[in-house]
Order: structure tokens, then C-alpha cells, then sequence
């Protein structure tokens, strides 16, 4: 690989941000997707995995008593804090990670389209099927009297950002389609997002109307009125603009706008506030500003992320997820919702009233069929937003950032709702913006479809459902109470948490040490076995012996190794000092290193259970989820204390 | 009885109870000398018995004839009384207010008090420092018990048995007493088993302005040491704190005195910060104004979490030089009654497994705590709603608390109780009908007889129905030491203490029933398994067919 001045620096020490003391030497190495850290230590192979296409900057610092720093951020949140020994090598290494050009110039350069895990073509078109948005606008109970499959798109002539598949009402002929397309931004006009069978209430979205100071459009008008109509026990319906209504008015300047009541007959007009993709953009990177400090005081971390702005945004986004929902459900009252262009505010809201309207979407599968559709599908410009490609700046925004964590918010409120665990919305989030699939490739369908996506790439969602057990919630059960109906979250501030679990996903030191959920998991992993073994009794009770062999290894409190697992790592202290401890009295070695370590009977039974700890090049940052930092950490610790003094 | 005189109305009829999340109760109002009562006189409606002693202030309001007193808890919670008729509202307002701030520690309830329930072990003597020193002298007998407190006169906030070096006379502790802020001289507060190294605490040294000097004080923690080797003196105070305290007699080690020690300074705040922290955090909490900056500021501005901060880190760097270090510490702050308690009880959960178990854990609030002289009385008198001016309020012990849920909350598998355990303590600190935390040492509750008096809370604690209660579903004897994480995105707000009464926990509790009900069906099969394994056994035993493979 021509571009790779130097593949591989021994060495080089990769810095731990809230423990300095964890910081480790190994050697770095350089491949064509990957940068890979491997730490020397003897008898252990730990390696961290960074894929190229999720750095997002490289930073070369001034050089330090521990060597030249590099500084690697990924899209991830990641932050890779190397020191390379020499200049001539840090150089080198940022030059090549510089060429291997991270973020790419054109879509034929993403990983998606140089990824190739071992599948063969037919296995690969059989992942793209597994996604079918019709399946869920039949259980959604469409098409039906009031809503019918328009083919007004097919060829992504009336709107080139929207689907090919649309439902509007039965009502809307082709020139109300038309119509009103031309009347809206990027030909974004009203069409069903989500349909609620219960009450025949509807979330309709669409971009703004180009209304300017008093133009209208008798289309437009109708259209809405067909929407009304569609729902059959409301006489009114809610036109929410969900930008703050000075973004609305200043639009208006420019020829566009928002509904007028007085044009519109029986639409109740509400704006929602919520900010443009500019502000979150400045808002996250402030947050994360204060995620990176080192060492902060409360004071620096509360302050920071007060004045980012960030939590009172993800509110703004529940609110307004909130108001939709309750007119759905509680009013029965049809909502059509919009911002300017409809693809990000939008998507973000009506996502986010689904979520709380209906069970389906709190399931594994129903959220990758809300993402498809309200996102992918409705077309929220990924490959602009994500930064997936060299172009404006400007254009990149955390909008489904926000969405993902919208529902890890309600997953905190509720945490029996959910069949998916935080897990899940991480390894989400990572692959949004790693392009190792081909599901956020491009800014809509048609794009998509051009590229040639569902034929070149490998698809996400089947990647997530055949390793589903990794993600499933141990506390959820499909007939629970909260798993039912409608959620009505609280929206008091104090509600509203910092998710250290993925802004600061890497710091592991900062991570609670022994996980509930991983423990329950193992549990009722172990309650299934002991399940089968009854049952199996039960059938071939004349096989006794062979049952009282199999029933053996649960003689042992089977909870005790997961716990153990984790807790290895419970051993490495931070950094309490201050900097006041600057050399150790006399240096005893620690005598308890070795009672520190698993008894190895507990070793043997972690690897039954636990999954492995190895990173696979295959499967790329898959690997990197939150399970295998953990695990990075485990072997490492006896001699750490020297460390931390001797640097202080 | 002069309660009597202090209740102008005993009894109201037609009176309606508000609480956040709860239907609305009428009833009949009742007050007696101890409790404020609130029935329905229906079946299944629960009744409300507050203690007088849990009110931290009321509020009256009135619109028309119709009175209403919002009562505000110690525990944090808040309440609304509607009465009818003007006279009888404030009649009532004035008769709480009196009941609740009674002076006299022996007209308090616990004095009369008679538990419900069958005494099986008598809480008051579960925790003697004589036990205590059993376990000690089964791993080292570098220390003895002395007895030279015995009668409270060398220092008033001592229990009579401490233990110190076996090489230290009681003359030479009698000395060194009169170097320490109230007459704390150092004593033995932990020994960690694995290394030998302890952990010591002690007031002030009084060296004043002038330097002043004690060779018996430097002898006493010298002789902790093991030849060549120092340790580490941890001052709770700034240097500047500190330096200030010479002014007023008292002082720190100087290096020149006590060359085989070094000193590091940490900044936990004392006394009134702290209540002041607390007022500012719940009325944050409090703020019905839903919006997000003002809630982030005002629980910035409160400093809470900054406290919880800083006195886990000092208590993880006492563990560190300790377990990892192979050092000797000695903690003090200024009177050694408050911050440096926290620093030793917590460094004990981060060392100790045993102070992680619920028997370990009274254990440790018995020794660092109540025996060590922390004065509770004073520090509990109020809460976060106390309109009067502070006196010695602080909330120290919560902060403690608060530090012990920050650590369950990370290592939620190595606690054998849950968070209710320590909410439970909390509202028992403030108020109860055990006697446990009356008093301000072990002086003052020798002179009350608190023992033959009162019940103590670990007499109702420890019995079967409790303890299930505050057992840990998730539980696993953990004989490591755990490091907590000090980062700030680390450590949460404790919302089972500061939003209990704001928010509605169904979820929540709805989730830790799930999580009980998975490990409990896991354990139900695991005995099946085991008892069809024990039929099994058996039938082989009987039937030699079955014998042969």
C-alpha cells in the first residue's frame, strides 16, 4: 500500500486519559482499513482496532518526556492518545493516516464497497430482504380505506429526497400530489409517516410550505384537507412546525414559510422550538469538549455541560415527541409535522412519537424498521450529516445522534420497555458513521439505488439480528406493563442524564465495574439450560444417570464467574493523587498481586460463557463495542502501581 | 405529662392529606406527643404517621376559613394538611412546631418507645469495641486495648476502650491527649489485614503559632511504622486552612518533628458549607420550573457533588497509600468528628470486604461513627428545610452515605444490601424511634442510658424480615478491593434520597422486581435440578440395575 510511509512503530504508548497509570506500550501498526494498537505483554494479545473511515481528525501535539503525542478522534467518540518515540516516526504515521484519507473524497472509496465478509452473493441479497418497510405499513394496517400506496414517485420525479413508496390519503389525486409538491421545499410534500389503526389518527410529515408573506396553494390546501378527512372521528388537525418561531419567520424572507390558519381550514398551528443543525452541531462539540477534559472538577464537568446547551436539546426533541404522541394518542387528532427541508427535525420527531406510540418500535427489529424508515428511507442526509465525505462542514450535524439518544433517555425511565439494551444504540450509532454498511451510504433512496448499494454492500440490520442475544434487554418481557401501550415519560430536567456510556464509551475507568445487565444475562442463559435440563428429564426419565452427569456443573453458584470476570478489572485505582504522592516511601511489591487474579477454576468457567475477547478483522469495530475494552483491561494491573508514581 | 400542654387541638376531623404521586386522603388528624396522624377511619386506606422529630419546618397558608400547613420532612419529603376552621389550623401549627423541636434529648422518642416486635439480639451489644479488638488480636498483637478513657476524662468523644500501639502506656496516651483537639489522641481506626499497614485517626495537633512540640505524640505514631519506612498524614483541610488553625492553637505535623511521615493536604469542606450545600441542592431538586440550564446551574451552584467528590477521592488516596503503597496513614482534619470519619469509614468499604456486608456495615457505622464520637445529635437536629439559623448542622453522615451509593452504584454486585439499606439509615439518623443516634458520643449516651432505655435500630434491623428486606438480590462475596472511579461523569446524583418525593419510581421498582424475579427463578430451578440430582442418588443407591452405565 503505497500510501503507508511506515507500517508498523514499536514501542509507542497509548495514554489513558482519566488513568494515567493504565497507559500502555506496544506496537502500532498500519494496514489498509486499519490502525491496531498491540500492547506487549507477555502471554496475552490485546489490541484495540481503529477503522480508518471513523477518524475523524488527526492532531500532532508538542512533544512530551513520554515521546512525540498523536492524537487520533473518531466519530466514535473515541480518542486515541498515542506518544511515538521518535519525531521522525510520528511524522511518518501521521503522514500515512493522513493519505489513507479518512474521510474520502468520493462514495466508490467507503469501506461498505471494499468490505467483503465471507458471504456469498445470494446470503448477501437475503441480509437487504430481511428489511421490508411494506411488512410494517401492513401491520400498521395499510393499505386501507382511508390510505392508499401512491405511485406518484416511482421515479423519484415528484421529490428526488423521498422515497418511491409513499402513502397518501385515498383522497389525494395526482395533481393534489403534484400540486402541493411544487408548494414545498424540495418537492417534500405531506405523506404518512406513521398511521395508529386504533383511532385512524395519523403523523403525516413534510418540509415547509413556500407561503413567503401570503403566497398559497390550493393543492397544498386540499391536500391537507384529504389528511383531515382521513381520519374520520377528528374534526381538526395539528400543524406542528418544529423549528423555533423566529427560524420560521426569517424563512419567510426567502419565500418560504410556514401554514397560515386562515388558509387552511380546521389546522391547529403550533411551533415547537426546537434548533437547527448548526446549533447542535456547535452544542455537541462543546459537550464533548468537556468529556475530553482531563481531570475535571464538577464544577468544570456541570458548568460545561450546561452551557453546551446539549441535554436541553435532547428535552426539546422529547417534548416535541411528547406533544405529537399525545394528540395521536390521547386526542386522536392527525398530526402533519415539519421543519424547512423535513428530513432532520422532522425525522427526529416523528421517530421519536413512534417510540413512545407503539410497543413494536421499543422491539429489536421495530427500531431498525423505524430508523429505515423515518430516517434512511424519508431520506436524512447520512452521508452530509455523518461526515461521511469530504464536503461542507457546515453540513454536518448530530441529528440522529440526538434520536439515539432520545430513546436511551426513555430506556432509563423505563427499563423493562425496551427489548434492545443500550448495547444496541451504540453499535447503531458506531456504524452510522463507520460505513462498513451499506445502509447510510448517500443522502436518500435514489442516491442509494445509483450507487448501487444493495447490490455492492453488506447490510447492517442483518448483521444486528443475527447476533441479537448480544443486545437483548434481560429486564424486558413482551407482557409486561410498561412493555404495553403508550409511554409517558417525565420531561423534568433532572430526568435528563449525561450517556457517559457513549460519550465517554472509551474512558473505561470511569465505567461502572460490574455490570447488572451482563450479569442477569448470564443468569438467565444459565436458567435456560437448567430449563432444558428439566424438560429433558422429564421425557427420558429412565436415562438417570446420564441427567445427574449433565447436572453437575451447576453445583457451584453458577453467578459467581461472570462477576469474577469483571471484577479483575475493579483493580486499578485512578489517579487520586494530585500529584501529591511524587515518589513511593521504599517500594514494596504489592503483595497481593497474585490474590488479586481469578482462581483459575473461575478462569476456566468465564470462557464458557463470556464471548471472546479477540478482536476479529472481519467484523472491524464490532469488535471495538463495549464489551472488548472491557476485557482489554483484565490482564493488565499487577505492576501499575510503579507507573503512576514514577510519571507523577 | 407536659406534652399534654403543648396540644391545644388533639384531634380534627375533615382534614385532607396531599402527598406528591398519591391519591388525596380525608381524615381525622390526631397529635399526640410523639406523632402527627392522619386516618381515614376506612379500611384499606393507609394511615400517615409522621414523628414529630422528623419535621424540619411547616408552612401555614390560609384562604378563607380553610387553613393548610405544608409540612416539610427531614427525610426530604413534602406534605399538605387542608383543615377546616382557622383556629384549629393554627392551633395545630403552633402544637407541631413546639412538639418538633423539643430541647430535652429524654423527651424524645425513643425514650418511649416499646418495639412490636420480639427482641432476639440486643443491638446495643452487638458491636463491642471488646469483640471488635478480638478480631484484631487474632492477625497482629502490635496493639493493645487501653482503658485510660475508661471514664470519659481524657477525651469526652471517645469511647472508654480504644485501641492504640502495645508499646504506648496509658501515661504517655494521657500526654499526647492534651497535644490533640479534644483531646483525640491517634488510635487504630483500621489494620488491613493483608499487609499489616493501618489506618489511624486523631484531632488536630495543637502546635500553635509557636510550633509547639509533643515527643509523645511523634513516639505514639511512630511506632506504627516498621523500620524504614514512612507514611502518610492526610489532612482533610487545605494548607492554607490549616496554616490558618495555628492561630487558634492548632496546627499539623511538621516535617522537621515527624521526618518519617509526609502530608498531604486534601479540601473537604466542614460544618456549614455543607448544610448550606444540602438547602441549595434540595431546593434545586425541588424547582418545578422545567427547564434544563436553571436545574444544571442550581445543582452546580449547590456544590453537592462537588463534596461527593472530593471525599471519595481523599478516601481512595487513604486506601491507595495503604493497599497500594504499603504505607501506615494517619487522617485528622480539625476536631477528627466529621470529615475524617468519612475519610476512614469509606477507605474501609474500598479495602474491607467485610464493611460491605449489612452486619459489616453496622459494624463500621458503630466504630467510625457512633463510638468514634461522631456528635449526630447536633449534626441531624436539622435538615434541608430548616428555616432557623444553622447551628452545628452539617449533613457529614449523608454525605457518607451518599459516597457508600456512588461506590454500590459501581460495583453493584459486591454490596450484600441494597440502596434501601442506606436510605434507611439516613432517615433513621434524623429521626427514629430507635436510640441509636441520639447522643453525641459515647459519653453522652452512657450518661442518657441509652442502653437499657431506648431499642436499638440494629435489635429491629437484624431480624429475618429485615434483612430480606435490604439484602442485595445481586450479591457475590467479593473479597477484592474495589477502586471507585472519582471522574464526575462517574458519579451520579442519588436520586433514591434527593428525587424520591419528585418523581414516581414505578418503573423503577417495577425493574428491580423483574431483576429479583429472574435471579429468584434461576435459584428455584437450580434446586430442582439439585433435588431431582439427591432422588436420583438415591434411587441408584437402591436399585443395582441402574448402577451399571
Amino acid at each position: 500500500m503505497e500510501f503507508i510511509r511506515l507500517p508498523k512503530v514499536e514501542n509507542v504508548k497509548l495514554l489513558d486519559r482519566v488513568s494515567p497509570r493504565r497507559s500502555r506500550v506496544g506496537t502500532l501498526y498500519l494496514t489498509a482499513t486499519h490502525t491496531i494498537f498491540v500492547e506487549n505483554e507477555a502471554g496475552v494479545r490485546n489490541e484495540t482496532w481503529v477503522l480508518h473511515s471513523l477518524v475523524c481528525s488527526l492532531e500532532k501535539q508538542a512533544a512530551t518526556s513520554s515521546g512525540y503525542p498523536l492524537l487520533i478522534h473518531c466519530k466514535n467518540f473515541q480518542v486515541l492518545h498515542f506518544a511515538i518515540p521518535r519525531e521522525q516516526e510520528c511524522q511518518d504515521v501521521h503522514l500515512s493516516l493522513q493519505r489513507l484519507q479518512p474521510v474520502k473524497p468520493s462514495y466508490e472509496e467507503l469501506y461498505c464497497f471494499s468490505y467483503k465478509p465471507n458471504v456469498d452473493d445470494e446470503e448477501r441479497q437475503n441480509e437487504w430482504d430481511f428489511m421490508n418497510l411494506k411488512a410494517d405499513y401492513s401491520r400498521m394496517g395499510l393499505p386501507n380505506a382511508h390510505w392508499k400506496l401512491s405511485p406518484a414517485n416511482r421515479n423519484y420525479k415528484v421529490s428526488d429526497t423521498y422515497p418511491a413508496d409513499l402513502f397518501v390519503p385515498e383522497s389525494a389525486t395526482p395533481p393534489v400530489i403534484v400540486g402541493s409538491s411544487k408548494f414545498r421545499s424540495r418537492g417534500r410534500f405531506p405523506t404518512l409517516s406513521y398511521y395508529s389503526k386504533e383511532n385512524h389518527a395519523a403523523i403525516c410529515r413534510s418540509s415547509q410550505p413556500l407561503s413567503g408573506f401570503s403566497a398559497r396553494c390550493l393543492e397544498d390546501e386540499q391536500m391537507l384537507e384529504a389528511i383531515l378527512r382521513s381520519n374520520p372521528c377528528s374534526d381538526f388537525m395539528y400543524v406542528v412546525d418544529t423549528r423555533p418561531k423566529l427560524n420560521a419567520i426569517a424563512n419567510r424572507a426567502a419565500g418560504k414559510g410556514y401554514e397560515n390558519e386562515d388558509n387552511y381550514s380546521n389546522i391547529k398551528f403550533q411551533f415547537i422550538g426546537i434548533e437547527n443543525i448548526h446549533v447542535m452541531r456547535n452544542s455537541q462539540q462543546k459537550m464533548l469538549e468537556v468529556c475530553e477534559l482531563r481531570s475535571p472538577s464538577m464544577s468544570d464537568f456541570l458548568e460545561g455541560l450546561e452551557s453546551s446547551g446539549w441535554l436541553k436539546h435532547i428535552k426539546a426533541v422529547l417534548d416535541a415527541g411528547i406533544f405529537i404522541t399525545k394528540a395521536v394518542a390521547e386526542e386522536g387528532v392527525s398530526v402533519l409535522v415539519h421543519c424547512s427541508d423535513g428530513w432532520d427535525r422532522t425525522a427526529q420527531v416523528c421517530s421519536v412519537a413512534c417510540v413512545l406510540l407503539d410497543p413494536y418500535y421499543r422491539t429489536l427489529q421495530g427500531l431498525m424498521v423505524l430508523i429505515e424508515k423515518d430516517w434512511i428511507s424519508f431520506g436524512h442526509k447520512f452521508s452530509h450529516r455523518c461526515n461521511h465525505l469530504v464536503g461542507d462542514p457546515k453540513e454536518v450535524s448530530p441529528v440522529i445522534d440526538q434520536f439515539l439518544e432520545c430513546v436511551w433517555q426513555l430506556m432509563e425511565q423505563f427499563p423493562c420497555a425496551f427489548e434492545f439494551n443500550e448495547r444496541f444504540l451504540i453499535t447503531i450509532h458506531s456504524h452510522i458513521y463507520s460505513c462498513q454498511y451499506g445502509n447510510f451510504i448517500g443522502n436518500n433512496q435514489r442516491e442509494r439505488i445509483q450507487l448501487g448499494v444493495h447490490q455492492r454492500t453488506h447490510s447492517l440490520w442483518s448483521y444486528l439480528w443475527t447476533n441479537r442475544t448480544d443486545y437483548i434487554n434481560p429486564l424486558y418481557r413482551p407482557d409486561h406493563s410498561q412493555t404495553q401501550g403508550l409511554l409517558r415519560p417525565s420531561t423534568a430536567p433532572y430526568c435528563f442524564k449525561f450517556w457517559r456510556g457513549l460519550y465517554n464509551r472509551f474512558d473505561q475507568g470511569i465505567h461502572p465495574r460490574q455490570s447488572v445487565e451482563d450479569y442477569l444475562r448470564t443468569i438467565q442463559e444459565e436458567t435456560q439450560q437448567l430449563e432444558e435440563q428439566l424438560a429433558s428429564h422429564k421425557q427420558v426419565n429412565f436415562k438417570l444417570p446420564l441427567i445427574m452427569s449433565e447436572a453437575a456443573p451447576f453445583d457451584k453458584s453458577p453467578t459467581a464467574w461472570t462477576l469474577s470476570h469483571d471484577l479483575r478489572l475493579a483493580n486499578t485505582p485512578q489517579d487520586y493523587t494530585g500529584g501529591f504522592i511524587t515518589s513511593s516511601p521504599s517500594q514494596p511489591k504489592a503483595p497481593d498481586s497474585s490474590g488479586l487474579i481469578l482462581l483459575p477454576q473461575d478462569l476456566n468457567q468465564t470462557s464458557i460463557f463470556s464471548l471472546s475477547n479477540s478482536s476479529d478483522p472481519e467484523s472491524g469495530i464490532a469488535d471495538l463495542s463495549c464489551r472488548s475494552p472491557l476485557s482489554e483491561d483484565s490482564t493488565r494491573d499487577p505492576d501499575s502501581d510503579e507507573a503512576v508514581y514514577s510519571a507523577a | 405529662m407536659e406534652f399534654a400542654e403543648l396540644i391545644k387541638t388533639p384531634r380534627v376531623d375533615g382534614v385532607v392529606l396531599h402527598r406528591p404521586f398519591l391519591p388525596t386522603v380525608e381524615g381525622t388528624l390526631c397529635l399526640t406527643g410523639h406523632h402527627l396522624i392522619l386516618s381515614s377511619r376506612q379500611d384499606n386506606t393507609e394511615e400517615l404517621w409522621l414523628l414529630h422529630s422528623n419535621i424540619d419546618s411547616i408552612e401555614k397558608r390560609f384562604v378563607g376559613s380553610l387553613g393548610s400547613i405544608i409540612v416539610k420532612c427531614k427525610d426530604l419529603r413534602v406534605i399538605q394538611l387542608d383543615i377546616p376552621g382557622m383556629e384549629e389550623c393554627l392551633n395545630i401549627a403552633s402544637s407541631i412546631e413546639a412538639l418538633s423541636t423539643l430541647d430535652s434529648v429524654s423527651l424524645m422518642y425513643p425514650f418511649f418507645y416499646r418495639p412490636m416486635f420480639e427482641v432476639i439480639e440486643d443491638g446495643w451489644n452487638s458491636f463491642l469495641p471488646e469483640d471488635a479488638f478480638k478480631d484484631l488480636e487474632s492477625m497482629t498483637d502490635e496493639w493493645r486495648l487501653s482503658e485510660v478513657n475508661k471514664d470519659f476524662s481524657v477525651c469526652p468523644s471517645y469511647p472508654p476502650l480504644v485501641a492504640v500501639p502495645k508499646d504506648i502506656d496509658d501515661e504517655t496516651l494521657r500526654k499526647v491527649a492534651t497535644f490533640r483537639h479534644g483531646g483525640r489522641f491517634p488510635v487504630l481506626s483500621y489494620y488491613h489485614k493483608k499487609n499489616g499497614m493501618v489506618m489511624m485517626r486523631a484531632g488536630q495537633p495543637l502546635t500553635g503559632t509557636n510550633g509547639r512540640r509533643c515527643k509523645e505524640d511523634e513516639k505514639l505514631i511512630n511506632a506504627t511504622l516498621r523500620p524504614g519506612k514512612r507514611g502518610y498524614i492526610i489532612d482533610t483541610r487545605t494548607i492554607n486552612v490549616a496554616q490558618q488553625a495555628k492561630a487558634r492553637g492548632g496546627g499539623i505535623e511538621s516535617e522537621a518533628n515527624y521526618p518519617q511521615w509526609r502530608r498531604i493536604h486534601k479540601a473537604i469542606e466542614r460544618s456549614n458549607v455543607l448544610q448550606e450545600s444540602l438547602i441549595k441542592l434540595v431546593e434545586a431538586c425541588n424547582d418545578q420550573s422545567h427547564n434544563m440550564d436553571r436545574w444544571l446551574s442550581k445543582l452546580e451552584a449547590s456544590n453537592w457533588q462537588t463534596h461527593v467528590k472530593e471525599i471519595l477521592t481523599t478516601a481512595c488516596l487513604a486506601a491507595q497509600c495503604i493497599d497500594r503503597e504499603g504505607a501506615s496513614v494517619l487522617v485528622h482534619g480539625t476536631e477528627g468528628t466529621d470529615t475524617t470519619l468519612q475519610v476512614t469509614s469509606l477507605a474501609q468499604i474500598i479495602l474491607d470486604p467485610s464493611c460491605r456486608t449489612i452486619r459489616g456495615f453496622q459494624g463500621l457505622v458503630e466504630r467510625e461513627w457512633l463510638q468514634a464520637g461522631h456528635p449526630f445529635q447536633q449534626r441531624c437536629a436539622q435538615s434541608a428545610y430548616s428555616n432557623s439559623k444553622p447551628r452545628q448542622e452539617a449533613p457529614v453522615f449523608l454525605l457518607f452515605l451518599d459516597c457508600v451509593w456512588q461506590i454500590l452504584r459501581q460495583f453493584p454486585c459486591s454490596f450484600e444490601f441494597s440502596e434501601s439499606y442506606l436510605v434507611l439509615l439516613f432517615e433513621h439518623a434524623y429521626a427514629s424511634q430507635f436510640g441509636t443516634f441520639l447522643g453525641n458520643s459515647a459519653a453522652e449516651r452512657a450518661k442518657l442510658s441509652l442502653p437499657e432505655k431506648t431499642v436499638s435500630l440494629w435489635s429491629w434491623v437484624n431480624r429475618h424480615q429485615e434483612i430480606e428486606r435490604l439484602t442485595n438480590p445481586l450479591f457475590e462475596a467479593n473479597s477484592l478491593v474495589i477502586w471507585p472511579s472519582v471522574a464526575p461523569q462517574s458519579l451520579l446524583l442519588w436520586e433514591g434520597v434527593f428525587l424520591r418525593w419528585n418523581r414516581s419510581s414505578k418503573c423503577l421498582d417495577e425493574a428491580y422486581e423483574e431483576m429479583v424475579h429472574i435471579i429468584e427463578y434461576n435459584k428455584e430451578l437450580q434446586n430442582k435440578v439439585n433435588s431431582l440430582r439427591r432422588q436420583l442418588a438415591q434411587l441408584e443407591t437402591e436399585d443395582p440395575l441402574l448402577q451399571t452405565p
